[in-house]
């Protein structure tokens, strides 16, 4: 039970994220909500890869030679930049939104509904 | 409301099994690493980098890097196309 | 938004912008030894921009960099990125090889396997890709907050 807590870390994390993604109705909380759930699947991969008495794999100055998985970390690195990319555009997008609407409630943004 | 309560009701439902999930995977044994033992194993002498993450990264999975960073250059191509400059008075068409 | 802040905090960022380039650069460089690579220290990088971007007025700014050298970097990095890879090519071995580790050229020399204190001059590629894409992301994330920094003061200046 308590070794599992990183996977419930991530389970809440994830859960937050989805909580303010379904109930809320503010765009900049949708986007928080968003990152929330991109951390919380960054969080998972890194925790699924971790071994008992392993240290990171880098062989430079290394006191053993038992490491966690590289492949999940590697993973990471790429979905962490893909977070910042669809970040930023979302960012952007809603910054263009509120230039027009004058709110970022999403009840509000009327035109785009069709 | 009928919208909220749907997302009530999903957001239970992934609750349950997330928490479950999360509570039934093992941690810190993972079952199958044959691919990362591999790499532990001979990523030093076939790449000659010491951080075993950054030869993954730029030799055995380089084609997802070079994916990743057409993603950020896309994505800069974007924010550059909705913040472009416009001339005095020109707005934008959206009806 | 059009004022800079204030002098203490000028002066601040004037002074951490060269510890942040210089820590950024090291992360890069030092990418296939410790823990870092391109990503990382390109975003250090672009952090160090983005502190100036913050503490200055914009126009300061944009007369110290233009926004065609950051568009430059990221061509670049891109172009060093995909040129390092097409360049196995020509040589007979396939795309993204790893052409240059231990041949005791550029970054080729012969790494002692297992645990070693680390050498500079080794891993072939990687280090210069890791530069690659060290530019180009120094190049990319300052250049999204240069823009969304002029939507905003184009924003408040009204339309």
């Amino acid at each position: 039970m308590i070794d599992n807590l990183p996977f419930l870390v991530v389970a809440i994390t994830i859960l937050l994220g989805l909580y303010t993604l379904l109930l809320k109705k503010d765009l900049i909380k949708i986007i928080m909500g968003i990152s929330l759930i991109e951390s919380g699947v960054n969080l998972f991969l890194i925790t699924l890869g971790y071994r008992w008495d392993s240290i990171a794999p880098i062989f430079t100055g290394a006191p053993s030679l038992a490491m966690v998985m590289p492949t999940v970390q590697a993973l990471t690195l790429t979905s962490i930049v893909i977070g910042v990319a669809t970040l930023a555009l979302l960012l952007s997008m809603v910054m263009i939104i509120y230039r027009y609407y004058r709110t970022t409630d999403v009840r509000e943004v009327s035109k785009l509904q069709g | 409301m009928m919208r909220t309560k749907v997302a009530w009701f999903t957001l239970v439902v992934l609750a349950g099994s997330l928490l479950f999930a999360a509570l039934s995977i093992p941690f810190g044994d993972p079952a199958m690493s044959d691919m990362d033992d591999y790499f532990i194993a001979h990523g030093q002498e076939q790449t000659g980098a010491n951080n075993i993450v950054t030869s993954i990264v730029f030799d055995f999975r380089a084609f997802d890097t070079l994916g990743e960073a057409c993603v950020l250059f896309t994505a800069v191509f974007g924010v550059s196309v909705l913040f472009r400059l416009r001339k005095k008075g020109e707005d934008y068409e959206y009806e | 938004m059009s004022d800079s802040l204030s002098k203490i905090i000028r002066t601040t960022a004037d002074v951490m912008f060269l510890f942040i380039t210089v820590f950024g650069f090291y992360i890069v460089l030092h990418g296939h030894l410790t823990p870092g690579g391109g990503f990382q220290g390109g975003a250090v990088i672009a952090t160090g921009f983005i502190l100036l971007i913050v503490a200055y007025k914009l126009e300061d700014f944009l007369g110290w960099f233009q926004k065609r050298t950051f568009q430059n970097c990221e061509m670049s990095g891109l172009v060093l990125f995909i040129g390092t890879a097409l360049a196995a090519i020509p040589l007979g071995y396939l795309f993204f090889m790893n052409f240059l580790n231990g041949t005791g050229g550029l970054f080729g020399q012969a790494v002692p396997f297992g645990i070693n204190p680390g050498f500079l001059n080794t891993a072939g590629t990687i280090p210069i890709m890791n530069i690659a894409v060290g530019i180009e992301v120094l190049g990319g994330l300052s250049i999204i907050i240069l823009y969304m920094t002029t939507g905003i003061r184009s924003h408040e200046e009204g339309e």
